[in-house]
Formats: structure tokens, sequence, C-alpha cells
């Protein structure tokens, strides 16, 4: 396994008085698709936010690229090359999908030939350009927030459960995406339910459960031993096929 | 939007619904006052008056809106820049006194926009620093904001006695811009047409600001999520300053053209028109500069209607106007801020 790209060693966080992420322990691999399975409540988009910053963690650290960002402001996490795809979509409604991009493009006017690979992986949004993002359809919005994340280059990106709600041509087109991030060695945090997706990705995996991870390894292992999936995944497992 | 993208085909794009239904409300509400006024003219005047006056609580209001909306900030010490700005153009206005009583227009108009100047450069200082001091502290905590922004408004009044003085203070409104120009029958004031044109142009920047750059893109994306402008790299404390010196100097302008129109001045001046001003803020929609200005609209027609016909319920029509749209629209004409 090459190095890693980030790392979280002991991590809690508390949301108000609850004590949500109780010891973090996490690896993400330069140039993986790392997939952060688990049931609804384990802490997944807990672990995400609290990696960009969005939660501070209250005790462990957090390591990027070899330097410590736990604590660290979130637009300055973000500005250290990190896309984020919230659970939420996180789509300025009131924009219109090509003024979401221009902000998306913090370092200049988006790049043409990005432009141009991103609407051939998402054609609806060039066919939607002019429009607000609110009118946007659920999967459409999802794209939309796919886009920004990866209208400029970044070392790592984010992406919490992309596929829940989502019709299936539209998970293609982002299963095409997430393939040609990784081979232009676009590092990949997934957070995601959908077991196949996930495993048709996945270079690692993580399973977390009640706020800790409780399994690490190889995606090709536990896809291949399925004793392994219904002991780790459960009922959630068996619902998704 | 200039990009260096292919237009999709026009037939291909649903069409954007523009929500138009709260602009026919400010007609019908002047049109539904035409018959219990009776008299054209009065109804005339009564209703440039009011644009003259919505226009004024306008341009204090529209930049609170987007404080409020921006970062949650609830800012009670706005009225404190009314009141700042007001005196510092009276100070500016005095030793300019040949200017301002001069027949020649120029000069009349020279000395106004030396002191709008004066007032708007000495609020926003101001603003700054009661962003750092005051309002820094308390994000996030809206009972301490109340306490803290209200607390600061008391000791800003206090300081303008100590500056200028507690007494009521003459605003010098310039030579030619008392009385009226006729058109017709109606008699039109000249000082209610100018708040008109400064307003709408106020209206027209912040519009063009918003619409047209990247940083008015990002106060409103700041407005309706500002964790996801955030996490795209972008400091968005750094934007809310901006956005706080930029609504202090609004107040300051404001503060200078409501004390003009009143022409007189004391330091509890801001604390008069800020009742409307939350009025204006909650019927837009918090964070709204378009429901900013019609709310402002609205509420001073409200206000000079019911102040000629019924001068007793002038501020209770406002409140009952506020309710009956909240009934209809709970987050305002404009909802924008998700929270
Ligand atoms: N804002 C919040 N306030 C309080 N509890 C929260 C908040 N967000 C999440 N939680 C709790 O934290 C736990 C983990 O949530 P989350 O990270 O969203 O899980 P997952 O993404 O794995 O479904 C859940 O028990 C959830 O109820
Ligand atoms: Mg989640």
């Amino acid at each position: 396994m090459s190095q890693a790209l980030l790392t979280l060693e002991g991590v809690h966080t508390h949301i108000g008085q609850y004590h949500i992420l109780q010891g973090v322990d996490l690896v993400v691999p330069r140039g993986e698709l790392t997939v952060l399975l688990g049931r609804n409540g384990a802490g997944k988009t807990t672990t995400l936010r609290t990696i960009m910053g969005l939660w501070p963690p209250s005790k462990g650290t957090i390591t990027f690229d070899g330097q410590p960002i736990g604590g660290q402001a979130t637009p300055d996490i973000a500005r250290l090359g990190i896309g984020y795809v919230p659970e939420s979509m996180g789509v300025f409604a009131d924009l219109t999908v090509a003024e979401n991009m221009r902000l998306a493009a913090r370092l200049g006017p988006p790049d043409a030939t990005r432009l141009d690979w991103i609407f051939g992986l998402f054609p609806a949004l060039k066919r939607f350009w002019q429009l607000p993002a609110g009118l946007l359809s659920g999967g459409q919005k999802q794209m939309l927030s796919i886009a920004r994340a990866i209208v400029e280059p970044k070392s790592l990106i984010l992406i919490d459960e992309p596929t829940k709600g989502i019709a299936p041509a539209i998970i293609e087109g982002m299963i095409t995406a997430f393939k040609e991030l990784k081979r232009d060695k676009t590092t990949i945090l997934l957070v995601e339910q959908n077991f196949r997706f996930a495993a048709s990705l996945g270079d690692s995996v993580a399973v977390m459960d009640d706020g800790r991870i409780v399994h690490r390894g190889t995606m090709q292992a536990l896809a291949s031993d399925s004793a392994l999936q219904s002991r780790l995944l459960g009922l959630s497992l068996a619902a998704h096929q | 939007m200039a990009t260096t993208t292919a237009r999709p085909a026009p037939d291909e794009l649903p069409k954007a619904p523009r929500d138009l239904l709260p602009v026919f409300i400010p007609p019908i509400l002047a049109l539904a006052a035409l018959p219990l006024v009776g008299s054209p003219t009065t109804w005339v005047t009564l209703t440039v008056a009011a644009l003259a006056m919505g226009m004024m609580i306008f341009v204090i209001a529209s930049g609170l809106t987007l404080i409020f909306g921006l970062m949650d900030v609830l800012n009670f010490g706005h009225g404190a820049f009314i009141a700042v700005g007001a005196y510092i153009a009276m100070t500016v206005l005095g030793p300019l006194s040949g200017w301002v009583q001069s027949d020649a227009l120029t000069l009349n108009l020279a000395a106004l926009f030396l002191a709008v100047i004066a007032a708007m450069v000495g609020t926003g200082v101001l603003g700054l620093a009661f962003e750092r001091i005051i309002v820094q502290p308390v994000y996030g905590q809206h009972l301490k904001q109340i306490l803290i922004t209200m607390g600061g408004l008391i000791v800003a009044e206090q300081l303008i006695h100590v500056v200028w003085g507690g007494d009521q203070k003459p605003m010098p409104l310039p030579n030619g811009l008392r009385g009226a120009i006729t058109v017709g029958d109606f008699a039109l004031e000249k000082f209610r047409l100018l708040a008109v044109a400064v307003g709408l142009t106020v209206f027209i920047i912040m519009q063009l600001v918003l619409n047209r750059t990247k940083v008015g893109l990002l106060i409103r994306a700041g407005v309706e999520n500002r964790e996801m402008v955030e996490a795209l790299g972008y400091r968005i404390r750094q934007l809310f300053v901006g956005v706080f010196i930029a609504g202090s100097a609004l107040a300051g302008l404001g503060g200078t053209m409501w004390a003009l129109y009143r022409e007189t001045l004391t330091a509890a001046i801001g604390g008069d028109i800020m009742v409307l001003v939350f009025i204006v803020i909650i019927i837009g929609g918090l964070g709204s500069v378009g429901g900013c200005f019609l709310g402002a609209i609205l509420v001073a027609l409200m206000a000079n209607y019911t102040g000629y016909l019924a001068p007793k319920i002038a501020v209770a029509s406002n409140i009952l106007l506020m309710v009956a749209i909240l009934m209809w629209r709970p987050q305002g004409l404009y909802p924008v801020a998700r929270r």
C-alpha cells in the first residue's frame, strides 16, 4: 500500500454535549479510492465534517500531506486542495449552475477543457447552465455538487453518499467520473451505503460503527468474503442487493 | 455570465419561474388608498412622500439584511450608525453654510456630497470597530448579540451627547433642495425626488454587485449556505467584515438623508426609524435585498396613508401589514437564508 495522504489518529468529536466520534483511526492512501462504510448514524458524515473543520475535533490528530490540520478553519483546510461533496449537496439554489461553478473555481475562471470534461460526464449541467440550481432535480444537484468539487484539480475529495436517492443512469456518470479521477491520481474518500457501487470503485475500505472504525482492509478482500460482509455490514448490505 | 463554454440551445432550457407576485403588492396598496384619501393631489403628495421615505428606509435596511443573512448576526446597534452619520454630515455642512445657502444648485450639491462622503467614511470606520470589538466575540450567540449591540447603541448615543451635546440640532437642508417643482396640478418636493433617486441608485448598484461580481456571488451564496462557501475555500469572515462596513456606511448615508428630510437632529434619530427598518427586513425575507426594497416601499406607503387617514394607528398598521405578509409567506416576501 502506498503512503498515506490523510491520517486520523484517535479523533474524537463532540457535537454540543454529544460524544459522536470516539477515537477514529483512519488512513487514506495517496492516489486511491477509500470507501467508508457503516450503518446510519455510525458517524461517517461527522468524520468528513471533522476532516473539513466544520466540527472541531475535541481530541486526536488529523494529518494531511504530512501536516496537522486538526482545529484549522474550514477555508484554510479547503485551500490545501481538499474538495467536499456534502451529504446535503450544499448547492446554492439561488445561484445559477454557472455561478455555482464560478464560485467553485476559486483560483480563476473555470478551465475550458476541464469544463468540457465535466460536461461529458454530466451533460445535464451544460443543458441547465444558466438555470438557478434550485430548479435542478436531486440527481442533477448531486452532479453539480460533484462538478464543483472537481472543477479545479484537487489532492483529496471527500464525498458523502452521492448515490442516495439517485437514479441509476446518473450513478453510471458518477462511476465514470470517479474512475477518471482515480486515473488522474486524485485521492478520494467516499462514504457510501450502496455496497455494489462501493465495491466497483474502492481500493481500500474502512467500516465504522458507533463512532469508531471497526474494520480496515482492501476492498477486494471484503468483496470476496461474504461472511465478513454480513458480519460487518449486516442487514444494510442485504437491503442493497 | 461570461464563460468560455458554448451556450446550450435555448429551446432545451426550462423557463426559470420568476416570482413576481410580491412586486404587485405596493401598486395595489397605493391604488386601494386612492379612494380612501379622496383628493388625487393629496394622494400624489402622500405617495411621493412615501416613496422618498421608503428609499431612505431601504438604504438603511439593505446593509442590515445582508448582515443578518450572512452571519446570523442580530445587530440592534445599526441605529447608532444612522445617528452618527447624520451628526457627521451636520458637522461638515456647518462650515459650508455659504454653499448650503447659495442659490447655485451645484454648490448645494457639492456641500451635500462632501457631507455624505464624510458621513459614510465615518460610519464605515465605526462599523469596522463595532464589528471587531462588539460583534465578533458573540458570533452565533443571539441573546448576547441582542444585549451587547443594544448596549453599543446606548453607548453610541451617550457619546453623541458628549461630542455634539444633547439638545435638538437643526439640520441645514441646502437651499436648492427646498420647495417643490410642479407638474400639472401636482407639487413634487425636490428633496423627496432626490431621495428617490439616491435610493434607486443604491438599489441598482447593489443589484449589479450582487449579480455581476464574484464578491456579490459570494455574499448571495453565503446568505444561503455559509458552511459551503467556507468549504470551497473562501474566508467568509473577511467577507462579512466588508459587508458590515458597507452596511454601516449605508446607514450613515440613510441617516444623513433622514435628518435632512426632517431638518432636525437628535441622538435618538436612529431609534425612531429602526422599528420600521426591522419590520422591512422581516417582511422582505432575511438576506434579500430585493425583498428589502419592496418591503421598504410597502411600509412607507402604509405609514404615510395611515398617517394621513388615521394617525393613531400608523405604527400598528405596519405591524398588521407584517403579520399579514408573514401569514402569506412565513419567511418573508423573498426568503433566502435557510436558517
Ligand atoms: N448536529 C447534530 N447534533 C447532534 N447529534 C448529531 C448531529 N449530527 C449528527 N449527530 C449524531 O451523530 C451520530 C452520527 O451521525 P452521522 O455522522 O450523521 O452518521 P452517518 O453519516 O454515519 O449516518 C448520530 O447518532 C447522529 O444522531
Ligand atoms: Mg451521513
